[in-house]
């Protein structure tokens, strides 16, 4: 069991009368990328806030890093790297000094978090820009810099909310990259994406519409079993019955 | 978790430093509000231009222009026939004519010897700017009966601002407007710039807890105000010259209060606002424009509508301007204002509750 990183059961979130997420059930594996897909609305980001320990589950179950969803959010926080949709580190700060802000907020030490630094600039490549204001940066760049900072405090699963909207293909393949590296060396990723070619490199992937999970299992037997040819494919047959959002 | 409060708090202070342009905006702010009101903008009556109408120059009459000649705030432009009164009121030689009867000094004699006459003096105004004729015209009056008439019935004596001085009555304002300006407008707008950003839901996300995130927040505008506090308050010292009799412990220490009242305000706006523009609005428009108009920072409060006193009670800029006019003026210990201290600090203590309160539930 202690190969399972993340345990759902039943999770739900009603706000009003409007369930946003609706009994949805899943495992995740430790190292596993994880692809969480679904059209806008579907209710992602809200089981992910939940995930994350941002939001309360209104019924329902879930353990992430060996703590419980409902009881120890707090401690969920401490084990968990996130990085948001828009980007959102610190455009006048520089960048060594947004990932010491980080390295502080999770309670690095500071020897560690000069140790932490310099290893994460060294595989950025970004040794030369520790002293950049991070607003000069390339758009790209920036996007590593926030999965770095996400990785600073060694999390053990890190999620990703739609980390590679608006930036262009050599980018997007770069960043899978970082993904991939993280991967193997333990971390699980939990990831949300828009890009149905981005669904292809996760280990599983799993569908919602309209609250549910709808489907989940490897790309691979996904498109076998809707007998698709792309992963594009198995997300519009899926989507065509969605009540909301679009 | 000390190390993240650290860092949270130095993060804050770079961003401020790192905005040189509204840093300066904030230091100088207060300086040129001071010195606006300080010297340029003032009610007192200065550089009165005085000529006068007298059929004869006899003792009486001379004696009087001799006292306004000397007068600091009077020239004297010389005697005029009541025919040049119109014109020179009109091209702006003088401000004001005195036309003295020509039995004035009979008059004089008459009342000095008990009987019920009154020497009659009249006196024409350039009223068009109100407050400067009003004050003129009761400043010229005792100038020009002087001693001479023992017809004198009163004698005035103006305490704690002998000179009438308007500056002093305007520092107060100026701190309680600056402080609303610095801490209030700042820190909402620096709050929600994190949430329109989207780094508020990363910083949520970590393990720091929101109200240490708020208060890290705080701090770099605490220090900024602190900074702001002695300076306007060594400009008021050595600059405008006021006295400051009652201590500078007391207005310290209330002053310290009032910003982290501001300071609580500034959250509670970012609580309601989601964007900057928002923020910017509320403070300017919800806050300031009560404080100008309410506060009895240009206004006497006793000289507003009914509705708009009792309004004025919940303006905690009333509260602190009030007990900083009877503290820095006339130099009253802090035990003198201990119900606005009261005031101020349950008024802290009320809007730093909801607002935290309001910051929690917005986050689930």
């Amino acid at each position: 069991m202690n190969d399972i990183i993340i345990s759902v059961s039943e999770l739900t979130k009603r706000f009003g009368n409007f369930t946003a997420v609706d009994r949805i059930s899943f495992d995740v594996r430790r190292g596993e990328i994880f692809g969480f897909l679904g059209a806008n609305g579907a209710g992602k980001t809200t089981a992910m806030r939940m995930l994350c320990g941002l939001s309360y589950p209104s019924s329902g179950n879930g353990v992430v890093a060996g703590y419980d969803v409902l009881t120890e959010g707090e401690k969920i926080k401490r084990h968990i790297g996130y990085m948001s949709q828009r980007f959102s580190l610190y455009n006048d700060l520089t960048v060594g000094e947004n990932m010491r802000l980080f390295a502080g907020i999770y309670g690095l030490s500071r020897k560690q978090t000069e140790q932490r630094i310099s290893e994460l600039l060294m595989q950025l490549n970004f040794s030369s820009e520790r002293n950049t204001l991070v607003s000069s940066l390339p758009l790209g760049w920036k996007q590593k810099l926030s999965f770095a900072i996400a990785s600073i405090h060694k999390p053990e699963v890190i999620f990703l909310d739609e980390p590679t909207g608006g930036v262009d293909p050599v980018t997007r393949r770069q960043f899978w990259e970082m993904i991939y590296e993280a991967a193997e060396k333990g971390t699980t990723i939990f990831v949300t994406t828009h890009y149905m070619d981005e669904a292809e490199y996760c280990s599983r992937v799993s569908i919602m519409v309209d609250g549910k999970i709808r489907a989940l299992d490897t790309p691979s037997r996904l498109k076998q079993q809707f007998s698709a040819k792309s992963m594009d494919e198995v997300f519009r047959t899926l989507a065509r019955g969605a009540e909301r959002g679009m | 978790m000390k190390n993240a409060f650290g860092s949270f708090a130095k993060k804050e202070s770079l961003h401020i430093l790192r905005d040189k342009r509204t840093m300066l905006v904030v230091m100088l702010i207060p300086v040129i509000l001071m010195v606006l009101f300080g010297f340029a903008i003032s009610t007192e009556v200065n550089n009165i231009n005085v000529a006068v109408v007298a059929g004869e120059r006899t003792d009486g009459v001379r004696d009087a222009v001799e006292r306004l000649s000397q007068n600091e705030y009077f020239t004297f432009k010389g005697y005029i026939t009541p025919n040049n009164i119109d014109p020179w009121m009109r091209s702006g030689k003088v401000d004001a004519v005195a036309v003295f009867d020509s039995d004035f000094d009979k008059r004089i004699a008459q009342s000095a010897a008990g009987l019920p006459t009154k020497p009659v003096v009249q006196l024409i105004v350039d009223a068009s700017n109100v407050n400067t004729a009003a004050s003129a015209t009761a400043y010229l009056q005792s100038v020009i009966l002087g001693s001479a008439s023992p017809q004198t019935m009163f004698e005035t004596r103006m305490l704690f601002n002998p000179q009438m001085k308007s500056a002093y009555n305007f520092v107060p304002g100026i701190m309680g407007l600056i402080f609303i300006l610095v801490c209030a407008l700042m820190t909402s707008v620096s709050i929600v710039r994190e949430k329109e950003m989207g780094t508020m839901e990363v910083l949520l996300v970590s393990p720091v807890s929101p109200s240490k995130i708020i208060f890290a927040k705080m701090i770099p505008y605490f220090a900024i105000s602190c900074i702001v506090l002695i300076t306007v308050l060594l400009l008021a010292r050595y600059l405008l010259e006021i006295p400051m009799s009652g201590g500078i412990g007391g207005i310290f220490s209330l002053s310290l209060l009032y910003i982290l009242l501001s300071l609580s305000l500034g959250l509670l706006v970012s609580t309601i606002a989601t964007t900057q523009m928002a923020a910017l609005l509320i403070s300017a428009m919800v806050m300031m424009m009560p404080i100008l108009m309410l506060s009895g920072m240009l206004f006497p409060i006793e000289n507003l509508p009914k509705f708009f006193q009792v309004v004025s009670n919940i303006i905690p800029a009333r509260w602190y301007i009030d007990a900083v006019r009877k503290m820095m003026i006339q130099g009253l210990p802090i035990a003198a204002v201990w119900k606005n201290y009261a005031i101020l600090m349950g008024m802290t203590v009320a809007i730093l509750g909801v607002s935290l309160k309001k910051f929690n539930d917005k986050l689930e």
